[in-house]
Order: structure tokens, then sequence, then C-alpha cells
């Protein structure tokens, strides 16, 4: 998350002796490690992938060395069923990604609305009681994720409580078709990822000097104003970080959809999972859409981190 | 001291000859072999075993095609992913000789196309793939696949079918009674109408919760394999598996010898103890299928051998293995799924 960073790289000056060259000579080798671990566990894992969408794919799985753009052009264009007719866009794909931004999107909102407030009120605690709010937030997050998403659903289900407990009291006759909606997508996702959200705004609204509010107040600025003008520009790094923190995972997400949607479209979750282990076996298709989909996620970090950079400059 | 130094003595040649009968490492499907016929196995023998386990066909041969062939001795492919393997050079041959139990194998299991004369495989369980109906829920007419196809008004939106290409795209085709592996173009166009028309009466598409749904009410009515909804059935529901009369899904599992195996003698005794009657019929007791060994039954409990699900009714239509298409077939397949699904 390079773009939610606000601070810039540590500067020299800050040493006590020695001038910059001597901070550099040992620094070089102290980060060795740092570039050890983001080479072999991110970059190289990344290199290979990127090279694996641009081979030939061997029937039922696995990868034959020559050169193609075969996984892109599936990606973008189709020939029919038959692939015998001109050549055509491919929506297929497009609307398989569309449908997970869009979910994504809807997720990070939801956390935004309902996690900006629950952090305010956790930061406007007295101290001593905020650590327990804080833990009270994480306790869930002990348990694996596949089994809280199976609770949801057993909570959902046309037998469940919340169905039998709502027709007891005779507010609905049937029960309601809870469960394999998007509704139900939606509250897992909402669910799995609220804590990334509140987490990051509580650090920014912890930081937040109350006495500006007071201030901006005894000036006669509303309480609309002290939020937009005052408080949003302070916590807005928290707002951008959470916000990345949950879009980025939930784009990716398909225990969700399959255990609570009940599977019947592809997110790109299971679509890049079923050319690995389903019966599809296109490991240079999988590669090609997770390629295609890091270059969307880059996409928007980039564009957050220009934003930034600008509302820094001014 | 003297004590202290024979019982490291006794405690290093314990250890040694457990090396000295040394290791299988088996690569099977998840919850497929009963834990106490694993412990039977290393306490007659004194090998150490390591499962680890898959949950498709696919994503074993996978596995193994990522660099995991020379890490196992044995898996547990279907029937057309043996023919598959081996084809593909993955697979090692034994003698009968190599595993005296060889004899106790079925007849009608020893000349199987996948595999002629047992060369490289043993059977492990075989059963069917079909459908379920929760018959609380509808108790009309349920001989045809035209329950999950096209089903009528009370099983609409309460249909679960198993997220696996293979088998659905196999139960469609025998609906519409067009054959496997067809690359007849009104014959595909037609299975992806069909199918098309279909998914809006569809609740869910899952493979491993196929028997949960079930047995919670989630799905009246759903794809499953016949031991699979047994156990629905031991659980409470109401299920009625059929033998439809288009035709069936038909597969066996097979524990294979796989090329490069780091332990050949070990996965040799393993297969052996395994074609034992009553190590076949423990693992038919706990998977609830059926075993392609001779001679279980004495050894089968009451409910399974005399299940509906494992004893089809005399004249059903016969079940149909899966074949394995040829590389430009299966993409029109593969193009069908990711349409369904997209």
């Amino acid at each position: 998350m390079a773009g939610a960073a606000p601070q810039g790289p540590p500067q020299g000056s800050g040493q006590a002796s020695g001038g910059s060259t001597g901070y550099r000579q040992i620094v070089g080798p102290l980060l060795l490690p740092t570039w050890a671990v983001i080479g072999v566990f991110l970059l190289l894992p990344v290199l290979l992938m990127g090279v694996y969408s641009f081979l030939t794919k061997e029937f039922r799985g696995g990868v034959i060395w020559d050169f193609t753009l075969a996984a892109y052009d599936q990606f973008f264009v189709t020939r029919g069923l038959f692939g015998d007719e001109p050549p055509q866009i491919e929506w297929t794909y497009i609307a398989i990604f569309w449908r997970s931004i869009w979910q994504a999107g809807v997720c990070t909102l939801i956390c935004l609305i309902v996690g900006f407030p629950t952090a305010w009120f956790i930061a406007t605690r007295p101290p001593a009681q905020r650590s327990v709010w804080l833990f009270l937030i994480t306790v869930p997050y002990w348990v694996n994720l596949l089994i809280r998403t199976v609770s949801l659903k057993f909570l959902l289900r046309d037998n469940g409580p919340l169905n039998e407990g709502l027709m007891a009291i005779g507010l609905i006759s049937d029960p309601l078709p809870l469960v394999n909606t998007n509704l139900a997508v939606q509250l897992g996702l909402f669910y799995s990822y609220l804590p990334f959200m509140v987490l990051p705004i509580y650090a920014a609204v912890e930081r937040y000097n109350f006495a500006l509010s007071e201030a901006a107040a005894d000036l006669y600025a509303t309480r609309w104003t002290i939020l937009r003008e005052i408080v949003l520009p302070v916590v807005k790094p928290g707002i951008v970080a959470g916000c990345i923190l949950v879009f980025v995972p939930s784009l990716g997400a398909f225990l969700a959809p399959d255990l609570l949607g009940g599977a019947k479209t592809f997110m790109i979750g299971s679509l890049i999972d079923e050319q690995f282990k389903g019966s599809q076996g296109n490991w240079p298709f999988g590669a090609a859409v997770s390629m295609i989909l890091m270059a969307l996620v880059l996409l928007v970090l980039l564009v957050q981190a220009r934003a930034a950079g600008k509302a820094g400059a001014r | 001291m003297t004590k202290l130094m024979t019982t490291a003595a006794a405690l290093a040649l314990m250890a040694g000859a457990a090396q000295a009968e040394g290791k299988l490492s088996v690569y099977h499907w998840f919850e497929y072999i009963p834990q106490e016929l694993v412990d039977k196995f290393e306490a007659e023998t004194g090998i150490d075993v390591t499962i680890d386990t898959y949950d498709s066909n696919e994503a074993m041969l996978a596995a193994l095609k990522a660099g995991k062939l020379g890490q196992y001795d044995v898996a547990v492919p279907a029937d057309f992913m043996v023919g598959i393997m081996a084809a593909d050079g993955m697979l090692d041959t034994f003698t009968p000789e190599e595993v005296p139990n060889h004899a106790n194998i079925a007849a009608q299991w020893m000349d199987v196309p996948f595999d002629a004369g047992r060369k490289s495989s043993i059977p492990y369980q075989w059963g069917s793939t079909s459908f379920s109906v929760n018959r609380d829920v509808y108790a009309g007419d349920i001989s045809s696949l035209g329950i999950i196809f096209n089903p009528p008004d009370e099983l609409k939106g309460k249909i679960n079918v198993l997220d696996s290409q293979n088998e659905v795209l196999i139960l469609g085709s025998l609906y519409l009674g067009i054959p496997q592996c067809s690359t007849d173009r009104a014959q595909l166009t037609a299975l992806n109408d069909m199918l098309q028309a279909a998914k809006p009466h569809w609740a869910s598409f899952g493979s491993d919760t196929s028997k949960d749904v079930l047995v919670s009410g989630d799905a009246a009515a759903g794809m499953i394999y016949n031991g699979f909804s047994a156990k629905a059935r031991a659980e409470g529901a109401n299920v009625e598996y059929v033998y439809p009369k288009e035709g069936h899904v038909l597969w066996m599992d097979n524990v294979v010898l796989l090329k490069d195996a780091p332990n050949r003698d070990n996965a040799l005794k393993f297969m052996n103890f395994l074609l034992v009657p009553e190590n076949a019929a423990a693992v038919t007791n706990y998977a609830a299928y059926t075993s392609g060994v001779t001679g279980v039954e004495p050894f089968l409990d009451e409910a399974i051998k005399n299940s509906p699900e494992n004893n089809p009714p005399a004249g059903i239509t016969p079940g149909a293995f899966a074949q394995a298409c040829d590389a430009e077939t299966q993409k029109l397949y593969d193009a069908i799924w990711t349409n369904l699904k997209k």
C-alpha cells in the first residue's frame, strides 16, 4: 500500500553523527533482507506469473514454452462458440470483472459508512476504554474466515434463526430468501472486511486535535462545515488507507460469493481458481487474468497516489 | 547412568527399526479413508503413512504436473483421470505377483478400459452420480433428469447442482440424449441453450456442500453422488436417490502407483492391504460407496449393504463412465461451462 503511506524515505539528517555517506554505507547492507523478502516473495512470483501468461497452454494444465498472446486474446476477443465467427469484443470476462469491481465498490462504501462512525466513537472514548473497544472489534477475527462465513450462512438460511425468529413474532409468514442472494454476499464481504476500515480511520481520528473543532465552532462554523473543512482533511489518509484495504481484498474474494451467493456466477477469484484447479486447466489464461487484475489494482493505487501527491503539494 | 544408556540405545534402535520400514506418501481425496484403517496399516507394517488431500481430480493433476510427481507414492484418481495420467506417462506399472491380493479384484473391474488388466491401478470405490429429491417437498414423478434441467414448479429455485464441469455437462448431455465429447454444432448449441434455460431455476452450485444443502433444507433437490445421498438420508433428510431413465454417470476411483514413487515397495504393500476384503469393506462402511473387491460382503454394515443408493432396482438404464475428450473438443465444453457461469 505504498500510496497510503504519507512518510517519505527516512532522512540522514536525523542521525546523531556521521554524514549522509556513512548513513548510506550502513543502511545499504541493512536493507538487504528487505530486498530479499520483496524479491523472493513479491517480485519473483509476479514475474513468473507474467511469463506464464504469455506461454502456450498445455492441455489439462501445465504450459509449453512457446510465446503467445493467446491468453490475452481469449480474454478480450471472441470468435463464437466454435471459433469460426468474425472476431468481436469478448464481454464475458469484462462482465465478470465489472461484477467483482461493483461488488467490491459497494462493500467499500458500506464499510466506510459504518466504519467511520465506529472509529470516531472509539477514538472519542477515554483512553482506557479505547483498547477494550478495539479488542472487541478484533475478537471475531481470531476465528477462521471460512468458519465465520459458513456461520453467517447458518444464520441466514430459510430455517435459520433469523427467519424462524421473524416468523415466530409474526412479522413474515414465509421465510425471506436471504441465502444465495447478492445481499448475503454483500453482508459476508462487509462482515469480513469491516475492521480493515475501522482500524486505519481510528488511527487517524485518534491523532486529531479536537481543539480544532472547538476553535472552528467558536468561529461560527456549522457542524457540517467542521466535518468537511477540518475533520475530513485531517483523517483523509486513514479513510483512503481503509478504502484500499477493503477494496483490494474484496475484489479477489470468492469465499463469500461461493458460500453465500451459491457460486452461480464467476467472480474474478473463482474464475482464476477454475483455470488452475477446475477442469479447464488453462494456466496461461489464469495467469493472464491475474495480471489484468493486478494491473487494475495498480492503476487504482497510482491514481490514488497522484491524488494524494497533489493534495500534499497544495 | 547405565539405565539411561540402555534406554537411549533402545530408543535409537526403535527409531532405526521404524526408519528401516520406511515411509509411504499418499495423495488422496478429502475424507475418503477412515483413520482407523491407516492406523491398522501402520501397525501391521511399521510403515509411516503421510496423507495429503485434494478436492478434485483436476486439482490433483495440476499439483502433480506442477512438480509434486516424485514426492507421492500413490494417488486416487477417477476412471477417466487414470487414462489421462497414463497417457501423460505419470503412472508406473506392476505385475500381479508384486501385489499378491491382485486376484481379489472383482472380475467386472479387472479389464477396465482405462487400465486393461490392472497394471497401474487397483479399484478403490465406485459409485454413481445423478440426483436426489426431498420427498417431503415433491412427491411427484422423479424418474427423469428433467427434475434438474426442467424442474416442476415445486422445485424451482430449490435446486443445487454440482460445481463440477464434467458432471453437469455429462448429465445435461444424457438428458438431451447426445453423446459425450460431441463436436456436432446442433447438439452443442442445444446443450448450451438447455443449460442457459435451466440455470434460473437453480439455487446454487456446490460439490462438497451437496449433501449439507439437502440436509439443511436449503435445497429440495440436487445433483449428488450416491454415497453422499445415503449419508444425507442417514442424517435425517427424506431424500430419494434416483437412477434416471436417461442414464447416470458411473465413476470408479482407483489407487494408482505413481511414476518415480519414492517408496515403490511400500506403495505396493499399501495397495495389497487395500485389496484385503476386510479392509476394502472398512472403506465402504466409511464412504458408503461400493468396493471393487470380491468377498467384502461379510464385513459390510447392514445399512450400507442394503442401501437403495447402492442397490439400484433392476431394469434401470445403465450408467456411463465419463470420457476424456481431445483438446479441441474439450475447448467447446469449457466454453459452454464458462458461458453457464459467466
